[in-house]
C-alpha cells in the first residue's frame, strides 16, 4: 500500500475518531427510540452518570411514555448550572413524571447545541429543554419547525411569542442576598470577594443580591466584584480569587462552572466560600459555608403537567423561596453559630413575605 | 476603595501576572521550537488538555503531583510522535492536522473526565515553593520573585535553555536550517524528517507540561480547562518573533495585563460593562503587537511546508 494511501486512511480514521469522541463525550445516547421501562430509576443521591440516560418510570404509564431531553452548556456533573438541571430531571424520573430522559451536555458551542435541540425535536421528544440563555437565538428559529414539540428555555423570561416555548428563570438574587447576610457576619476583615463569569443572567442577579445582602447586614463590609469574562476559564477564576485575597478578602463567593478554580484557592488560603446553583460542599468541606441550590424540578413539574395536558408553551416561570424552587443548604460538617443560622432563616422569611427586598 | 497604587497590591498583581504567564510561556516556547523547524502545530490546545488531564488524573489516583507532572510530559511526547507521523511522515497539511489534534484533545479529555472522574474533585497540586524561605527575608521584591511554585521557575529557566538549544547547539543549527531551507539542509546531509520529528516532540512535550502545570497549579480539572490558552500561545510565538526572549515577553505581557484587569476590578477602578471590555484587553493588545511585529520580522521560510526530496 502506498504511503499516501496509508496516510489518507489514517487521516480519515483520525477524523472519524476525533469527531466521534468529541460528540460522544457529551451525548448521552440521545436520539434513540423510546426505551422500555424495565429498570429502577437511579437514586437521587447517586453520583451523576451523564452518559447513561435514566430511562424509566417506576409505575406503569397509561399513556405514551413522556420523553424529555436536555441540552446544556457544561458537564452534567459540574456542581453548578448544568448539574442543577440534571439532578432536577432525574428527580422527576424517580417520581415517575418523566419516563425517559436524555441529555447532551458540554455544548458550549451554540451551533452544536442547536443541532442537538433540533435532533431531539426530530426524534419526537415531548419536551426539549435548552438549558442556557445563549441558546435563545437558535431556539427561536427551531421551535416553529416543530409545533407539536414543547421547548423550555432558561434562564430567560422570553417565549418569543411562540405557543410551544416555555421560559424559566430563577430569582438567584434571593439566595445571593441570604448568602451575603451570612457572609457579612462571618467575615473578620470586612472584605468579601465575588468571582463572577459574565455580567448577565442569573450570575449577575446572584452577585447583585449577594452584595446587597452583605451591605444590608453590615454597611462597613466591602464587597469587591470581579467578572472574569468567561464561564469556563477555571485558571482565571483562580487568579481572581487570589486577587481578592491579596486585597484582604477572607470570604469569597462566585457563580458558574468555572468557580472550581476559585474554591481551590479559597481552600489553600483557608478562606470561606459561599456557593450557588448546586450544593458545592464537595469542593471543600472546610470552607464551603452554604450554597444556594436551584430546584428546577419545581418548574419542570409544572411544565410537564401542562405539556401532558396539551399546553405546549407560552408561559414564563420564575423560581423563588416561596415555591420551593430555591433552597439554602448549609454545610453540616461546619460549625456555624446558631444566631447566624437563625438570621439566615429570618432573611429567607423576610424575602418570602416581602418585608425584605434585594433591590432587584 | 481605590488601593491599586499601593506597593503591596502592585506586587501581588505582578506576581499574579507571572503565574498566569506560565502556561503560555511553556506552550509557546515549545511551539517556537517546532515552528523554527518549519512545523506549525495548531493542536497545542488539544495537547495541553491531554497533558492537563493526564497530570490531574494521575495525581488524583496516586496522590502524587510529581508523578502527575511526569505523565503530563509523557503524554505530551506521545502526542508529539503522533503529530510527527501525521505531518512529517505522511506530509499532511499542517493547519488542518493541528485542528484535528485540538478536536481530539477537547473531546477525548472530556470523555475521559466524565467516565473516569465525574464530579470535579480537588487534588493536592504541585504547591512546592522552593524559594519561599527567601520571600520572607527579602521584602516586597522577594515576595514578587520567590513566592512561586517550582513550575514557575522551571518555565522561566527554560527560556535560556531553549535559546541555548536553538542558537548554540548543532541541533539548533539544524532546526533553523530545516525551518528555513529544508532542501539545502538535506543536501548537506541533515535528516530533515529526523530534526522535524525531534522538534515536534520537544514542542508537544512542553505543551503537555503546560497543561500539566495548569491542572496541578489549580488542583482541579474541568472540561476545556485550558480555555483557549493553546491558541494564544501560538499567537505569542509570532508576537515573540520565534525568539525565546520575545515569547517570554509576550507571555508576561499577556499575563500581567490579565492580572491588572482582575485587580482593577477588585479595587473597583473598573466595573460594570467596562469590565467586559477590559477583559478583552490582553487579546486586543496581542493583536496590535502582532500587526506591528509582522511588518518587520520574517517567519521561518519553510513554515507549514511539508518536506519532500522532489520539492
Amino acid at each position: 500500500m502506498k504511503p499516501r494511501l496509508v496516510f489518507r486512511l489514517f487521516l480519515a480514521l483520525l477524523a472519524v475518531f476525533s469527531l466521534a469522541v468529541a460528540g460522544c463525550g457529551n451525548d448521552d445516547d440521545a436520539p434513540s427510540g423510546p426505551a422500555p421501562a424495565t429498570e429502577a430509576p437511579a437514586p437521587a443521591t447517586e453520583a451523576p452518570a451523564p452518559t447513561e440516560a435514566p430511562t424509566e418510570a417506576p409505575a406503569p404509564e397509561p399513556e405514551e411514555p413522556f420523553r424529555v431531553a436536555v441540552v446544556a452548556p457544561s458537564a452534567s456533573n459540574d456542581l453548578a448550572f448544568t448539574q442543577s438541571m440534571y439532578d432536577a430531571v432525574n428527580s422527576l424520573v424517580a417520581s415517575g413524571q418523566i419516563a425517559e430522559f436524555a441529555i447532551t451536555d458540554g455544548t458550549f458551542i451554540v451551533e452544536d447545541a442547536a443541532a442537538a435541540i433540533r435532533g431531539y425535536a426530530d426524534e419526537g421528544y415531548h419536551l426539549v429543554i435548552a438549558h442556557g440563555s445563549q441558546y435563545g437565538g437558535p431556539l427561536e428559529e427551531i421551535a416553529p419547525d416543530f409545533p407539536d414539540v414543547s421547548f423550555a428555555w432558561g434562564t430567560a423570561v422570553d417565549t418569543f411569542g411562540l405557543p410551544n416555548v416555555y421560559s424559566y428563570s430563577v430569582r438567584s438574587d434571593l439566595g445571593g442576598y441570604v448568602n451575603g447576610v451570612v457572609a457579612a457576619q462571618l467575615t473578620e476583615s470586612n472584605v468579601i470577594g465575588v468571582v463572577g463569569p459574565i455580567e448577565v443572567g442569573d450570575a449577575k442577579l446572584y452577585v447583585d443580591g449577594f452584595a446587597a445582602g452583605a451591605t444590608a447586614q453590615n454597611p462597613d463590609v466591602e464587597v469587591n466584584i470581579v467578572y472574569t469574562g468567561s464561564f469556563a476559564d477555571v485558571a482565571l477564576a483562580a487568579e481572581a480569587a487570589q486577587s481578592h485575597i491579596s486585597a484582604g478578602a477572607d470570604v469569597l463567593t462566585g457563580s458558574a462552572q468555572m468557580v472550581v478554580g476559585a474554591t481551590g484557592v479559597a481552600q489553600e488560603n483557608g478562606v470561606l466560600w459561599f456557593g450557588t446553583q448546586a450544593n458545592q460542599t464537595a469542593l471543600g468541606e472546610d470552607i464551603v459555608v452554604a450554597s444556594q441550590v436551584y430546584r428546577w424540578e419545581v418548574v419542570l413539574s409544572k411544565v410537564v403537567d401542562q405539556v401532558k395536558a396539551g399546553t405546549l408553551g407560552g408561559e414564563t416561570f420564575i423560581m423563588t423561596f416561596e415555591d420551593g424552587g430555591l433552597d439554602i443548604q448549609f454545610n453540616d460538617v461546619m460549625d456555624i453559630p446558631a444566631d447566624v443560622l437563625a438570621s439566615a432563616q429570618a432573611t429567607i422569611d423576610g424575602l418570602s413575605d416581602g418585608s425584605i427586598s434585594t433591590g432587584q | 476603595m481605590n488601593d491599586f497604587f499601593t506597593v503591596s497590591i502592585i506586587i501581588a498583581t505582578l506576581a499574579s501576572g507571572i503565574r498566569l504567564a506560565v502556561p503560555f510561556l511553556l506552550a509557546a516556547l515549545g511551539e517556537a521550537v517546532g515552528q523554527r523547524a518549519g512545523v506549525l502545530n495548531l493542536g497545542v490546545e488539544g495537547v495541553m488538555l491531554i497533558g492537563a488531564f493526564a497530570a490531574y488524573y494521575t495525581a488524583l489516583e496516586t496522590g502524587s503531583a510529581s508523578f502527575g507532572l511526569l505523565m503530563g510530559l509523557v503524554v505530551g511526547a506521545a502526542m508529539g510522535l503522533i503529530y510527527a507521523f501525521i505531518t512529517v511522515v505522511m506530509h499532511a497539511e499542517q493547519g488542518i492536522s493541528g485542528i484535528g489534534i485540538y478536536l481530539f484533545g477537547l473531546g477525548f479529555t472530556d470523555l475521559l473526565f466524565q467516565k473516569q472522574v465525574g464530579t470535579p474533585r480537588p487534588i493536592s497540586g504541585l504547591q512546592t515553593k522552593p524559594f519561599d524561605w527567601l520571600a520572607n527575608d527579602t521584602g516586597r521584591a522577594g515576595e514578587l520573585l520567590f513566592s512561586h511554585t517550582v513550575l514557575t521557575y522551571v518555565a522561566f529557566l527554560l527560556v535560556p535553555v531553549v535559546y541555548w538549544l536553538i542558537t548554540r547547539t548543532t541541533f539548533g543549527l539544524n532546526v533553523r536550517a530545516v525551518g528555513e531551507n529544508p532542501q539545502a539542509a538535506d543536501t548537506l546531509g541533515v535528516s530533515v524528517n529526523g530534526i522535524r520529528t525531534a522538534a515536534i516532540i520537544i514542542g508537544n512535550t512542553m505543551a503537555g507540561l503546560a497543561g500539566a502545570a495548569l491542572a496541578l497549579e489549580i488542583g482541579i480539572f474541568q472540561q476545556n480547562l485550558t480555555a483557549g490558552r493553546g491558541f494564544i500561545a501560538i499567537a505569542l510565538v509570532y508576537f515573540g518573533a520565534w525568539r525565546p526572549v520575545g515569547v517570554m515577553t509576550g507571555s508576561l505581557l499577556f499575563g500581567i495585563v490579565s492580572a491588572t484587569v482582575l485587580q482593577l476590578q477588585v479595587q473597583d477602578v473598573i466595573s460594570g460593562s467596562v469590565s467586559s471590555i477590559a477583559n478583552m484587553a490582553p487579546a486586543v493588545l496581542t493583536v496590535i503587537v502582532l500587526v506591528v511585529v509582522s511588518r518587520r520580522i520574517g517567519q521561518p521560510a519553510a513554515l507549514t511546508r511539508p518536506f519532500t526530496r522532489d520539492g
